[in-house]
């Protein structure tokens, strides 16, 4: 029995479905609205049509330098996501290829790291970076959040990995394959999905930190999180200024979230829901 | 086959990550719980060292500290609400059969992708501002008064803004989860005359009970350590009213460099936490033996 959906029903669930969305969504709306008024027209009540002017654009390049801090996330976001995977591969691979008697219990202390609070070490960790000069550096704060994203790098590959079938690898290795053909013709083709979709997920994890980013920082080194923390204190009229420089730190991330709903349950479930 | 060159070879590719996170853990922790029993302030050139409990002590007697736990318990506890519930509804309405469902799903899972201190601000001044927020247009309009949000209900004003955080993943792994409800299911309790409250009742939450509880584990794990939010509006004021233990701990570890006390607090909130791991981890580590 097909299931006959009448038009009725289905009007009246698409209205209310859309209603709730565009009202969760309206805060980024009307922020990237504002974004192209002028500060006079910010605060002159609500209003959903702008006029359109990109001053507030250019002010946040000139006045804040927008733009260092966007290389920063940048580089911060990309470097440690890449950092993660170089640690991670080699150790999801073998516990997803051979597992040992531990493997579990190792997995599930390494996700446990991730339950610890950060303010617990907030402190040692602020010394042994002002020690070693690590303070406001991007290296320091690269180290920094592979370490925190590292469990979830694992967990995700892992799961992934655990999904290639293992007697393709006996296959190749049965035809002769040595260890390093096997890798680069066999597994690596199977695993690049999964070290992809990890790679989005961890990029946006890793853009949207906002404690030691802000903490570890100061000028050199500071992101966004940190760009926008500066507009916490009022600064005369700056709403348009201030829609501006969110919708700049949040748009290409919004963007690349759009593209991983499915990786996002997966992995920040550690596999639980699929 | 596996020869023990392999074995050999499997723990040589896991060390970088489990040595990294021993590490990791390890050092600052033992630093942490070595100054918690330390009189140790960097402005302070006396030392007296060894002080036994003495930081938990003050630490405890300090009336922020009892406020501090309460609005820890009062953010974990409002937002999971929020977002179940909140969640959960937004699903089943989702899931209907509706005419444009990609965007209406690229738009609920939006919040979740913009970062804490955007997300703060953004309500902060474009929401809740009393004076030019779209929260005072609404009032003014209907001819009532702005409320001060964050002057009046800071902590009222927290939650609203962290559960606009949450609740598109709640949403969107709730989603998932009732999708991935057999159909042919629904039909026979639909052919076997189930309504739909029965129907959500004994078919859909139960399917759902496992999502919903990773919801709740994975949520708490992030909630217990709210701090960009806080940070950016209220600055955990006024006084103490919208002070969490993370936001209480970094003051005064980084403010009033009291390190002893804020080590003391770092520990009580890693007990916390602990408490919650527990839990989460068995959830977690079922469904590793599937």
């Amino acid at each position: 029995m097909a299931r006959a959906v009448s038009t009725r029903h289905k009007t009246i669930a698409t209205a209310a479905a859309w209603i709730v969305a565009l009202l969760v969504f309206f805060p980024i709306l009307y922020t990237i609205i504002t974004s192209f008024k002028s500060e006079q027209e910010a605060i002159q009540g609500f209003n959903l049509f702008p006029s359109g002017t990109t001053e507030s654009y250019i002010a946040v390049e000139a006045q804040n330098g927008y733009f260092k801090f966007f290389l920063n996330s940048v580089f911060l976001a990309v470097g440690s996501t890449i950092l993660a995977l170089l640690v991670a591969i080699p150790a999801a691979w073998s516990m997803a290829f051979s597992p040992g008697k531990w493997t579990k219990d190792i997995l599930m202390w390494m996700l446990s790291t991730k339950m610890m609070p950060a303010v617990a070490v907030l402190f040692p960790i602020y010394l042994i970076f002002r020690d070693t000069g690590l303070l406001d550096s991007r290296i320091g704060l690269m180290i920094m959040l592979m370490l925190i994203n590292l469990p979830i790098v694992v967990w995700m590959l892992y799961t992934y990995f655990r999904e290639i079938p293992g007697e393709i690898l006996e296959a190749a290795r049965m035809d002769g394959a040595s260890l390093w053909k096997e890798i680069v013709y066999v597994l690596t083709p199977m695993a690049v999905p999964g070290i992809a979709s990890t790679m989005l997920l961890n990029i946006i994890l890793a853009w949207n930190e906002a404690f030691w980013t802000i903490r570890l920082t100061t000028t050199e080194a500071a992101p966004l999180t940190a760009f926008i923390s500066s507009f916490s204190s009022p600064q005369g009229l700056f709403w348009a200024k201030l829609s501006a420089a969110s919708t700049l730190a949040i748009a290409p991330i919004l963007i690349m979230g759009w593209f991983s709903q499915k990786q996002l349950v997966r992995g920040l479930t550690f596999g639980a829901v699929k | 086959m596996a020869t023990q060159q392999t074995r050999s070879l499997a723990r040589f590719m896991m060390a970088p990550s489990v040595v990294l996170l021993l590490v990791w853990m390890i050092v600052p922790l033992a630093f942490t719980l070595w100054f918690s029993f330390q009189q140790y302030n960097p402005l302070n050139p006396i030392r007296d060292g060894f002080i036994g409990f003495s930081n938990y002590a003050l630490f405890y007697s300090n009336p922020a500290f009892l406020q501090s736990i309460l609005n820890t318990l009062a953010i974990v506890g409002s937002v999971l609400l929020i977002t179940v519930i909140g969640g959960i509804l937004l699903a089943l309405l989702i899931d209907q059969p509706i005419w444009g469902q990609g965007i209406v799903r690229i738009l609920v899972i939006s919040p979740f992708f913009v970062m804490p201190p955007v997300a703060a601000l953004v309500w902060k001044n474009m929401i809740m501002h009393p004076q030019y927020g779209v929260f005072a247009d609404i009032a003014r309009f209907f001819g009532g008064q702005p409320i001060d949000w964050f002057g009046q209900y800071p902590l009222t004003a927290i939650i609203i803004i962290v559960a606009w955080q949450w609740l598109p993943f709640a949403t969107l792994i709730l989603l998932t989860s009732l999708q991935s409800l057999d159909g042919e299911q629904k039909e026979a309790a639909e052919m076997d005359g189930a309504g739909f409250v029965s129907r959500f009742i004994y078919l859909t939450l139960p399917h759902m009970s496992r999502a919903i509880t990773v919801v709740i584990l994975i949520q708490t794990i992030f909630l217990l350590s709210v701090y960009a939010e806080i940070l950016v509006t209220t600055n955990g004021g006024p006084g103490y009213a919208s002070t969490n233990l993370p936001f209480l701990v970094y003051q005064k570890a980084l403010l009033e460099f009291k390190i002893g006390q804020a080590s003391a607090g770092g520990i009580i909130a890693v007990i916390l936490a602990n408490i919650v791991a527990f839990f989460a981890m068995r959830a977690v580590g079922k469904n590793l033996d599937k």
